[in-house]
């Protein structure tokens, strides 16, 4: 997860001094994103994925669930089975479809928790300092000196497999890179002099916080948390690839992927499918995420 | 040194969190652990007894110091599954896993090296692009999907390299001959994506960075050639570089499960899967164990080489 941070992206954008205070700053990063078109390109790709998620009911041409035993593991391109069928003789395209509404409910779900239980630890232990800070961030360490993908696998583990496990865990490994970030903005935040001038004007530390700390970090840490949505899609879609998520026969690009990998030999173009939509929707974040932290970095 | 000696300290207290962490395990799961080696039908003193003996009877505190002494010395307990000591099935392992990690590591460094000092120095250009983009992919493709293609063309399709195992006819033994170099290729393959992508964007960041420095120009301006202000460059970035890569080497150590159980290649990865289903928890807990303790070694240890090689780094 520290890979995450020293990432410094080298697109800038040429735009002259006097155009960024015209603009003000939304302005300007609506402004710099238009003038990207990788990152539109793939932010209009994950667009349509999820819409493809949303709308299966409506898009599937098939049951996802009916299994056809002379359309097993048809080519891709088969009339009426575009994307071919599966083991089971389910059509691909639908089982597609529909396991993209699981695979980023799973890979999304603890992104937001991890954002909500690492921001507000973090930004506790930047705001508090002293001992708080100490034994919130001491023990933050501690899951941070896991290997990532073994701490997952761990959790689910002992907890036993299963969605709501497999969303546990994630949210447990991701918690901490999130609450390093928050804790140290925070704690730069906290020592500005606009802080000081609050508290000797007497606001309470409830407003200090909301309009002066909340505002100035919120930013960074979403930047920040947005790089991680890739990561936790591969693991969650991983650790279902292994067994430990949604059970048979649910459609999800993980286990999708993983019972298909017996059939590689008969029929290896549709078995890498659900897979190759893990990878696009990965790289989509992954762009995304990259292209919104240029945009919004006003350094450059 | 003062640095080092405090950077050592703070490694016990954290090293001792890890092995807090893994010896809960086994009490954050719905199950009863001793559900696997308890029948059905036992009789209250039967599971008292069995209680006993696997020392479920005392505190909780008490059974982790307990724990903790033992697993210092190595005895994790025995596997319930084979009834062998669990240090014995996880050393062979690791051992396997880590020429797998080791291997992908050495690929992963010179090739990510390569591109990401020239997507640096054609900053902007085609090259820097291609590079780039070959980055983004490496840390976005799902290793163990690209396990699966790279099978289906190496292996179904084309018929060069086998699909899984890591000797003829399944055999555990390693030999660095050409026979087993070929059971070694894919897998070393599918888990370089992740260390080749962070590792460009890490150098490529650091020479940019370099590049920016009064020292180049004023190198440039002495009449030194393009060559040898690449050589200070280089120097300059490297412990950054090295320190990546480091750590990559240790989430490769915990996270090639998956793609150790798509090929089948009978290391942790393997190991940890086999636990959880038949689950066989001293087994689990004892190679997490082991892997979590190497990775804050490795970081201790890439921690002190960075100081060492770049005395400018100061730590708080």
């Amino acid at each position: 997860m520290a890979e995450v941070e020293a990432l410094r992206p080298g697109a800038e954008a040429e735009v002259p001094i006097g155009a960024i205070v015209a603009r003000g700053y939304w302005g300007t990063v609506a402004y710099r994103l238009s003038q990207d078109p990788v990152t539109i390109a793939f932010g209009v790709v994950l667009i349509l994925i999820f819409l493809a998620a949303i709308f299966a009911p409506v898009l599937a041409p098939h049951d996802p669930y009916k299994t056809n035993m002379p359309m097993r593991l048809t080519a891709i391109g088969t009339p009426g089975f575009l994307l071919g069928g599966d083991e089971l003789g389910r059509d691909m395209l639908t089982r597609l479809l529909y396991g993209g509404r699981v695979s980023l409910f799973m890979g999304l779900t603890p992104v937001l928790l991890a954002l909500l239980i690492g921001g507000s630890l973090g930004v506790t232990a930047g705001f508090v300092g002293g001992k708080v800070n100490m034994g919130i961030m001491r023990v933050m360490d501690v899951f941070y000196a896991f290997p990532t993908v073994l701490l997952a696998i761990g959790l689910t583990g002992a907890l036993g497999t299963g969605s709501r496990n497999l969303l546990i865990a994630i949210t447990v490994i991701l918690s901490p890179p999130i609450a390093r970030v928050a804790e140290s903005v925070t704690t730069q935040v906290r020592a500005f002099d606009f802080v000081e001038a609050a508290r000797a004007s007497g606001a309470d530390t409830s407003t200090i916080i909301r309009v002066h700390v909340l505002s100035n970090v919120l930013g960074p840490i979403l930047i920040y948390t947005t790089s991680l949505v890739s990561v936790s899609i591969i693991i969650s879609a991983g650790l279902s690839f292994l067994g430990f998520g949604v059970t048979p026969p649910t459609a999800d690009w993980g286990l999708m992927l993983a019972t298909l990998r017996t059939t590689i030999w008969a029929n290896p173009y549709v078995a890498v499918l659900p897979g190759l939509m893990i990878f696009i929707t990965s790289m989509c974040f992954n762009l995304l995420s990259d292209g919104m932290r240029n945009a919004m970095d006003m350094r450059f | 040194m003062d640095y080092i000696l405090r950077r050592i300290l703070y490694a016990i207290p954290i090293a001792l969190g890890v092995t807090v962490i893994v010896f809960s395990l086994v009490y954050m799961g719905p199950v009863d652990p001793l559900t696997a080696v308890t029948p059905d039908d036992a009789e209250p003193h039967v599971i008292e007894m069995i209680k006993k003996q696997y020392g479920f009877d005392k505190p909780i505190p008490v059974q982790y110091l307990i724990w903790l002494k033992r697993a210092l010395m190595g005895d994790f307990g025995v596997s319930l599954q084979s009834n062998r000591p669990v240090i014995e099935e996880v050393i062979p392992a690791l051992r396997k896993t880590m020429m797998l990690a080791m291997v992908a590591t050495g690929l992963a460094f010179s090739v990510a090296f390569v591109l990401g000092v020239l997507a640096a120095y054609h900053n902007g250009t085609w090259m820097d692009r291609i590079f780039t983009g070959t980055a983004v992919i490496g840390v976005s493709v799902p290793n163990y999907w690209l396990s699966i293609v790279l099978v289906v063309i190496f292996a179904v399709e084309l018929n060069w390299l086998p699909a899984v195992g890591m000797g003829p006819r399944g055999s555990g033994e390693w030999e660095w001959d050409l026979v087993h170099i070929r059971y070694l290729i894919l897998p070393v393959i599918a888990v370089s994506a992740i260390p080749v992508g962070i590792i460009t964007r890490t150098t490529r960041a650091c020479v940019l960075e370099m590049l920016s420095q009064e020292f180049v120009p004023a190198l440039h301006s002495k009449g030194i050639t393009s060559v040898r202000v690449l050589v200070h460059v280089v120097r300059n970035a490297a412990p950054t570089v090295l320190a990546a890569t480091g750590i990559q080497f240790g989430h490769l150590l915990g996270g090639s499960i998956l793609v150790e159980t798509v090929f089948v290649w009978p290391g942790t990865g393997y190991l940890l899967n086999e636990s959880i289903f038949r689950r066989d928890f001293p087994v689990l807990q004892g190679t997490i164990a082991v892997l979590a303790i190497f990775f804050v070694l490795i970081n201790l240890i890439v921690d002190i080489v960075q100081t060492w090689l770049d005395p400018r780094i100061k730590r708080g």
